[in-house]
């Protein structure tokens, strides 16, 4: 019976061992170790063995059982891993071919321009404002301290529609207007976006439509210094922490004192460079103190209420952050053009290092 | 302004800064330069010649040999082709390796077998704009002064080496369109005092008065008129340190008398005008308004028909001037002209503007009558243009000014306060640093402890209000020496209005779906306005358009979009999407604001899926289309609200159009475009969409809550229908939705069959309905007891079968 214990291990292990798939090996488990197998049938027969044998042939078949038993499972992990091998080899695919295409399409740049605007400004406590492209002249010009006669608002500049009625020519009759809803009481704080069209030859610099943004603020105690203060947080978020500005007096009718705000040009950090024809400064926007014929005609009393206003054109500002050489890239709508300006354009410094004032006043915090 | 640093030095002096560093700090406190000049800069090796000799070049017809002495002991031979050279002339000579204007090099040369040592110069050649150079010389070389000393350095001696600033000025600084207004300014920002010419004049014995009258029609049109005589003169060309000067300030001389108008002109900003006085043809002066159809020629020999609105000079019965713009040809300054009557004036703007603009003529005199000039000038440049004139021409000028004056000057006085002062700037300035400032402005003014009471000069003013005064002191205090403040009155909230930020969504959404954002004109053309518009309108055209593209205002956002994608397709960009959102403007009545409203619109081409190598490739169709509107809606929470029905719309495929409606409210379509409409704009196979944005995002939605996930099984079953071909979907699914009651959670068309498997005239449609009890499991006899309804209404109200 021994003989026979270690004649079926020697025969079971050699099949186990030939065994090319999972379905032979498990011929071979049924084939040796099942019920009516070959082990116990000598395990049936042990009833004619002595007392002394029986536990002897007990334990060897035991033993068999087991190492067919051990030799099975690492049998069939190995066919098992051969399979998985075999069928990952088969499923390898070319990683470098492209993807399905996603679907996406852009923000103009000139609304990328007006958001990232507005949104700084929103996070300075103003509102958004707009009003409409088809202005009259009162609130274009006469309310802004622009009378019928003053030289500034030549017609040869403006599309009229009816001697009352004409295309707007800036976005500020919008701060008009939303001084006049506000009947004399501050605080005031709005951003206003929107299309603005002159008579203008359509050329690489001149466009008769373009975008305005402005902004303004009326409140009691507004002081030169608030914009000051306001402009160059506007100049350092838009353009980088690294501009300087600088301002030079300028006119506007309806600003006094009024401002122009130049930033040091990005292109040679205020070396000079044909971007900024030497100076190394580039010009970005005109600003000042509301004029107090301003205030008063939209009903806010002068000497009460002081106020700030900006204006600055979001295509000058789209040309200089992304380099675009003509202005009517803007309004021509080439897909391979509008669909550069997909990727998120994110400021490369990361730091919010504003300078300290403005962290005292707790307006602005660390991001 | 062209402004002559050298020229400005005689009235301020400003040793001490060069060129550039004035420029630098002119633009920083107040006026803008654009840039400096220096004409000799890059000039070198040109001296004054004595033409010695100058005979005809024996192989040419035009050219000429000189022998030219510059001061280098043996004279020179020069090759020279100017009309005007002669023997006897003092002329520019650029030597050999000389450099001239454009940085021509010069070298020795040999000219049709003639040597030539170098050039004789036009003032053009050394970089002078043709425009401004004396007419005499305008073709030929320039001749020098007599009393030029050979040899030595031309360039110094027509002032070449000079800087000249170029001020850009705003309406409101026209007190710097003089010599003196720029002293002034330069003089504040520097410290320093001016020094203003000293004017005197010999008594001649004649009264003017005796020689003319002076009369005015309509004084608001001329508050003030002078009128100087100067008899003997003998007009000439100017001297060369007055013709540099007119030059560089970009004006053209002519000779002595005019010279020296434009001169007192450039000094002092006061326009002037010499007549000849035996041209006149009488003895008064009658300054008014022109006749209808009255007719003048002025100094450009131009005829120009006037009108009531326009001032003229005449001499009591014809005009010998159009005031304050031109004078007339009649009485124009000649080299015969002996007596001159010199005009000194105030004018109004806008009556000068007027006539500037009928006219087309915007002359150095009417754009600063236009601007404005300081009334207290006008007697001091009159008399300091005849000291000069009969300095340089050898006038005499007559005794008295013949004067009409109505003008009444109101001192003006602003009265400020330092605590304001600082209130308004954020500044901390100090009593004593606001009366500086003051005194740089060399602004007269009384202290009373805090308080300023300044009186404002004549000569400024643009200068009317404190906020003026606020703005003075700011700037020579310095912009950016203010302090940096944020404002720190009450906090507001801000943000956007749930208007705003859903049509930040609408942009999102759409860009997601690879719609890329356009903007296009407002302005369309007569054709293009009457397309596929959502609403009717009488055009809005502009008064004066500049062209027939851009002269009425769209109704539609399509026609510039289908522009775009045509564009596109030209450049091979075959696949297009885009869309925009943007103002139409509706006529409500002429002369009154049209109503606007904002519109979404879109347009889509070509490939949506382009995925070729694993061949995914999907065409734009109607349903691709829809579909993104469909997910808009959805995002926008309106999607239950929303229905779609098939419709014609002018411009839109009759097949493949449907209206969309929210409340059962019309508010746009989607749709393929017209294959007439295509063939128009040059496009093929473009689908589009146009929707008013307000009603879209005005419409009232709940807020967003959140659904319990079932907790229950749903039990699904499908159906084939079949139907007329013409029934719709939509009318099969609204009957569904109706039988199916409160049990039917979801109606999913998931096939639709047309061909030889059904009847001719018959489609089949195919829908998985999905029944869901929230609060329990449904059993199968209850949900056959509502599909049973279903299909039974199906029968009657579409005559739907079951297909088998």
């Amino acid at each position: 019976m021994k003989e026979r214990l270690q004649e079926l291990r020697q025969e079971a292990l050699k099949k186990i061992s030939q065994a090319t798939d999972l379905k032979q090996l498990n011929d071979v488990r049924v084939a040796y170790l099942g019920k009516k197998g070959p082990i116990t049938e000598v395990l049936r027969g042990m009833g004619s063995l002595s007392a002394e044998e029986r536990p002897v042939i007990g334990a060897l078949a035991n033993e068999v059982r087991e190492e067919i038993s051990t030799q099975l499972e690492a049998k069939k992990a190995e066919l098992e891993e051969e399979a998985i091998q075999k069928k990952l080899a088969e499923e390898s695919i070319d990683v470098t071919l492209p993807g399905r295409p996603v679907n996406h399409g852009s923000h103009h740049p000139l609304t990328k321009v007006i958001q990232e605007i507005e949104d700084l400004f929103i996070g300075l406590g103003y509102s958004i404002a707009e009003g409409p492209e088809v202005e009259t002249d009162y609130y274009n010009f006469e309310a802004l301290n622009l009378p019928k006669d003053h030289p500034a608002r030549d017609m040869q500049d403006s599309f009229y529609i009816t001697e009352e009625i004409l295309l707007r020519t800036q976005t500020s009759p919008v701060q008009a207007r939303t001084m006049e809803k506000f009947k004399g009481k501050g605080p005031i704080k709005i951003i206003c976006p929107g299309k603005v069209y002159r008579r203008d030859n359509d050329d690489a610099t001149h466009s008769h439509q373009f975008m305005q943004i402005e902004g303004l603020v009326v409140d009691e105690n507004i002081r030169m210094s608030d914009l000051v203060g306001t402009l160059e947080i506007f100049a350092k978020k838009i353009f980088g922490e690294e501009r300087e500005i600088r301002l030079r007096p300028s006119f506007f009718p309806f600003t006094e004192p009024s401002v122009e705000m130049d930033i040091t040009c990005k292109i040679c950090s205020g070396e000079g460079c044909p971007v900024c024809k030497g100076t190394g400064w580039i010009e970005i926007l005109g600003a000042g103190m509301v004029h107090p014929n301003v205030l008063r005609m939209s009903g806010f009393d002068p000497e009460k209420y002081t106020g700030f206003a900006f204006g600055m054109g979001p295509e000058r500002i789209a040309m200089l952050k992304y380099g675009v050489d003509d202005i009517r890239n803007f309004y021509i709508n080439d897909v391979r053009f509008l669909k550069q300006f997909f990727a998120a354009d994110i400021p490369v410094s990361t730091e919010s290092s504003t300078n300290a004032v403005f962290e005292q006043s707790g307006i602005l915090g660390s991001e | 302004m062209l402004v002559s640093y050298k020229w400005l030095g005689s009235y301020v002096d400003v040793s001490d800064v060069t060129p550039e560093e004035l420029a630098e700090k002119i633009t920083r406190t107040g006026i803008e330069v654009e840039g400096i000049e220096q004409k000799g800069a890059t000039m070198k090796n040109i001296v004054v010649g004595h033409v010695l000799t100058c005979i005809d070049h024996p192989n040419s017809d035009h050219l000429h040999l000189c022998q030219v002495d510059i001061g280098e002991g043996e004279p020179v031979q020069i090759i020279c082709g100017a009309p005007n050279v002669a023997a006897g002339q003092k002329v520019i000579v650029a030597k050999p390796g000389a450099r001239i204007g454009g940085n021509v090099k010069i070298k020795k040369g040999k000219i049709r077998g003639e040597i030539s040592n170098g050039m004789i110069c036009s003032l053009q050649e050394l970089g002078i704009e043709g425009k401004v150079v004396p007419k005499e010389y305008a073709d030929g070389i320039y001749v020098l002064p007599e009393d030029a000393k050979v040899g030595s350095d031309a360039l110094a001696l027509l002032n070449m080496d000079d800087s000249v600033l170029e001020l850009s000025l705003t309406p409101n600084r026209a007190d710097c369109m003089s010599m003196i207004g720029v002293a002034y300014e330069t003089a504040a920002i520097l410290g320093k005092k001016v020094k203003l010419p000293k004017i005197t004049l010999a008594p001649s014995g004649e009264k003017a008065s005796d020689y003319i009258s002076v009369k005015v029609d309509t004084p608001e049109d001329a508050p003030l008129y002078t009128a100087k005589v100067i008899k003997n003169v003998k007009i000439g060309p100017s001297p060369l340190w007055l013709q540099t000067k007119l030059m560089a300030a970009g004006i053209r001389p002519h000779n002595n008398v005019v010279d020296v108008t434009n001169f007192i002109l450039l000094e002092y900003g006061q326009p002037l005008h010499a007549f000849d006085y035996n041209r006149l043809g009488s003895k008064e002066i009658l300054v008014r308004r022109a006749k209808v159809g009255e007719k003048i020629i002025t100094l450009d020999d131009a005829e120009r028909t006037l009108t009531s609105e326009h001032l003229v000079i005449t001499n009591g019965q014809e005009p010998v001037a159009l005031a304050g713009v031109m004078g007339g040809a009649n009485s124009e300054v000649t080299n015969d002209t002996s007596t001159i009557l010199l005009e000194s004036a105030y004018f109004d703007s806008h009556v000068i503007r007027k006539a500037s603009k009928d006219h087309g003529l915007r002359s150095e005199a009417s754009s600063r009558y236009e601007k404005g000039i300081d009334p207290l000038r006008v007697r001091e440049a009159s008399e300091r243009a005849c000291a000069l004139i009969a300095e340089i021409a050898g006038g005499e000028v007559l005794d008295g000014m013949v004067v009409h004056e109505t003008l009444n000057i109101e001192p003006v006085t602003v009265t400020i306060e330092r605590a304001k002062v600082n209130q308004f700037l954020g500044t901390n300035l100090s009593v004593e640093t606001v009366a500086n400032i003051l005194a740089r402005l060399q602004f007269p003014y009384k202290q009373d402890g805090d308080a300023f009471v300044v009186d404002i000069p004549s000569r400024r003013w643009d200068i009317t209000i404190k906020e003026d005064l606020y703005e003075e002191i700011a700037r020579l205090y310095g912009y950016d020496n203010i302090p940096k403040t944020l404002p720190d009155g009450a906090q507001t909230a801000g943000g956007l209005t749930p208007y705003q930020k859903k049509r930040r969504i609408v942009r999102e959404i759409l860009e997601g779906a690879g719609l890329n954002q356009a903007v296009t004109y407002s302005l369309t053309s007569e054709e293009k306005f009457a397309h596929f518009t959502l609403e009717k309108s009488a055009p809005i055209k502009l008064a004066m358009p500049m062209s027939e593209e851009h002269a009425i205002l769209r109704l539609s956002l399509l026609p510039h979009l289908l522009d775009a994608v045509a564009y596109n397709k030209a450049r091979k960009n075959d696949h297009v999407a885009l869309f925009e959102t943007g103002a139409v403007f509706i006529s409500q009545g002429e002369n009154i604001q049209p109503k606007e409203r904002e519109h979404l619109a879109g347009v889509m081409t070509g490939l949506y899926v382009n995925h070729p190598w694993q061949g995914e490739k999907r065409v734009v169709d109607f349903y691709v289309v829809k579909g993104i509107l469909e997910a808009l809606f959805e995002k926008l929470q309106v999607h239950s609200r929303i229905r779609y029905e098939k419709a014609n719309i002018d411009g839109m495929h009759p097949g493949q159009t449907a209206t969309i409606l929210l409340n059962d409210e019309t508010i746009g379509f989607v749709g393929k475009i017209h294959p007439n409409m295509e063939k128009q704009y040059d496009v093929k196979n473009v689908f589009a969409f146009e929707l008013d944005l307000e009603q879209l995002l005005n419409t009232e939605t709940a807020p967003l809550a959140y659904e319990a996930i079932p907790r229950f099984p749903s039990i699904s079953r499908d159906i084939a229908l079949i139907v007329d071909k013409e029934k719709s979907a939509g009318e099969l699914e609204q009957i569904i939705t109706e039988a199916g009651g409160k049990l039917l959670k979801e109606v999913k068309v998931f096939d639709v069959y047309q061909g030889d498997k059904v009847e001719a005239g018959k489609k089949s449609v195919a829908f998985t309905l999905t029944y869901l009890d929230p609060e329990r499991t449904l059993t199968d006899d209850e949900v056959t007891k509502v599909h049973e309804k279903v299909l039974a209404a199906l029968h009657e109200k579409a005559g739907a079968e079951l297909r088998k």
